[in-house]
């Protein structure tokens, strides 16, 4: 088994030597990962130490300088852009500032990716998709605002319910938490376990916030220098002697020495 | 001329600045075929070119009308004296006329419209380039280029040529009434006097460097915005440079146009 394997089960997600540069600065260097089907995953990490990068590649967004990376089957940098156009359709991705539409209403930031990926549906099935995802994050009402109307918590949310409402098989989450208040924050993790349990997918959850990788991810790995120093469940991680492992958990759980 | 390298070991081919002049004209152009591309692969933004018409053409409106009748009125007042000179006042509509359809009207809404319509595409883009808006259209599996960058050089380039015609109109109602306030003209014999010496190709040329005018826009102000970086900085610097490029480029086409419509006259 290779150092930085998460695991080596049969996967959704399999990463191989990802190595990523930008200029001289060597943000991924070696990065092995797999993620199975179902399984929810937090990778923990400083700023700058490429956690972001790494769902940026995995949905296309960036390319990788070597290594492999294979989504659903398909390594996501060899496909043609037709191919990859249908692979995003099953990846969900929510922006760490949630990315929403500002011109647009949330009723429309919704319909956008709908009315051009299943240009077969009628008005109706639109405007039913539209108020079945609204109701699974809890925010029906807001179907007329514009994003600016919306508070941070409720931009997160429905920066989700645009991802859902094309059915991902993959989620990716990047700092779903960050600048939310604890309440907040403990209902976006809520989402995040039952987008996890009702549409069955498979999540990486990029997160400085330790409560949130605890209550939402089945694993945890932590990407120090490029590579990942420490993955397993929340516990094994986290009751090793590892130094920043120790740092990480002691700077969230403060209060619970 | 000997290549030079910098600090990192990088090899350029005649020099860094020269290199990335060079690049940066390829990019434009590789940006231009996508244009055409797309423009003509389906599905296609019906809707969102419609609604960037509006846009770039209703919403101009207000701005040009006063422009071009602003035009008119100073052009005529300023031509009267010296034709007043020579007692060739009575070619007032004819020389306005000439003057707005051929170089004034073109011209001036052009370069209005790289200020309005350039600069808002630019900071639009831009803006949604630093916000990730861009990257999320793309991750949910649609194509932001053909939405955000094909509709806006679409409707620039649809919709400069009825601006510089109407500006033109509007321009030649502010001469006619100077004129008739002064030479108490009819507006029948305005009519008469300035079309009478405007053909066929003035007009077409007109309508030639309108289209070749908006084009320059909305590339301008799309090649910006998309590739807008570094934050709220970025933003302003793209809404900025799409500006200043698109009117320098203008000036370059006006000589161009007139050179070679002047070579067919």
């Amino acid at each position: 088994m290779k150092n930085n394997d998460v695991t080596e089960k049969k996967s959704v997600i399999s990463i191989n030597n990802l190595k990523k540069s930008f200029g001289s600065l060597k943000v991924l260097d070696g990065v092995n990962l797999n993620i199975k089907l179902g399984e929810n995953l937090a990778v923990l990490g400083k700023s700058g130490s490429g956690k972001s990068v790494l769902i940026k590649i995995i949905s296309g967004l960036l390319k990788p300088d070597e290594g492999t990376v294979t989504v659903l089957g398909l390594e996501v940098d060899k496909i043609s852009p037709v191919e990859l156009r249908a692979l995003r359709s099953k990846i969900g991705f929510s922006f760490q500032n949630s990315a929403l539409y500002d011109s647009m209403t949330v009723r429309e930031n919704l319909a956008f990716p709908l009315i051009r990926n299943k240009t077969n549906l009628s008005k109706t099935e639109i405007q039913h998709a539209i108020e079945e995802v609204l109701n699974e994050v809890g925010l029906p009402q807001t179907i007329d605002q514009m994003p600016s109307e919306l508070s941070g918590g409720q931009r997160k949310r429905i920066g989700i319910a645009r991802t859902l409402i094309l059915k991902p098989e993959i989620m990716l989450y990047d700092e779903p938490t960050a600048g939310l208040d604890p309440i907040t924050s403990s209902e976006i993790n809520s989402l995040i376990k039952k987008v996890q349990a009702q549409y069955k997918t498979s999540s990486i959850i990029i997160t400085h916030d330790l409560t949130c990788a605890k209550n939402t991810a089945d694993n945890v790995a932590i990407l120090v220098q490029g590579k990942f120093l420490k993955s397993g469940s929340f516990d094994e991680v986290f009751k090793s002697e590892n130094e920043i492992a120790r740092t990480f958990y002691e700077y969230n759980f403060i209060n619970d020495k | 001329m000997k290549a030079e390298t910098d600090n990192n070991g990088k090899k350029y081919l005649f020099s860094k600045s020269l290199d990335t002049v060079f690049l940066a004209v390829n990019n434009v152009f590789k940006f231009i075929g996508l244009i055409f591309k797309e423009a003509f692969t389906a599905p296609f933004e019906w809707k969102e070119i419609i609604n960037q018409c509006f846009n770039v053409g209703f919403k101009s409106l207000p701005l040009v009308s006063l422009t071009g009748f602003i035009i008119g009125i100073v052009f005529t007042k300023q031509s009267r004296p010296s034709l007043s000179t020579f007692g060739a006042s009575s070619w007032l509509p004819s020389l306005i006329s000439i003057a707005i359809i051929r170089a004034l009207a073109p011209l001036v809404t052009a370069l209005i419209a790289a200020g309005k319509v350039g600069s808002n595409i630019g900071a639009e883009l831009g803006s949604m380039k630093v916000t990730e808006q861009i990257d999320a259209m793309e991750v949910s599996a649609t194509n932001p280029f053909k939405y955000l960058v094909v509709t806006r050089v679409m409707a620039t380039t649809f919709m400069m040529p009825v601006l510089v015609l109407y500006s033109g109109l509007v321009g030649m109602l502010g001469s006619f009434m100077n004129i008739h306030q002064n030479e108490q003209t009819s507006f029948a014999a305005f009519i008469k006097n300035a079309f009478s010496t405007i053909s066929f190709l003035d007009i077409n040329s007109s309508i030639f460097k309108a289209v070749c005018y908006g084009f320059t826009i909305g590339v301008a102000g799309c090649y910006q915005g998309y590739y807008a970086e570094n934050g709220t900085q970025g933003v302003g610097k793209a809404a900025n440079t799409a500006v200043v490029v698109a009117m320098f480029l203008i000036f370059i086409e006006e000589m161009i146009i007139v050179q070679f419509v002047n070579s067919i006259r």
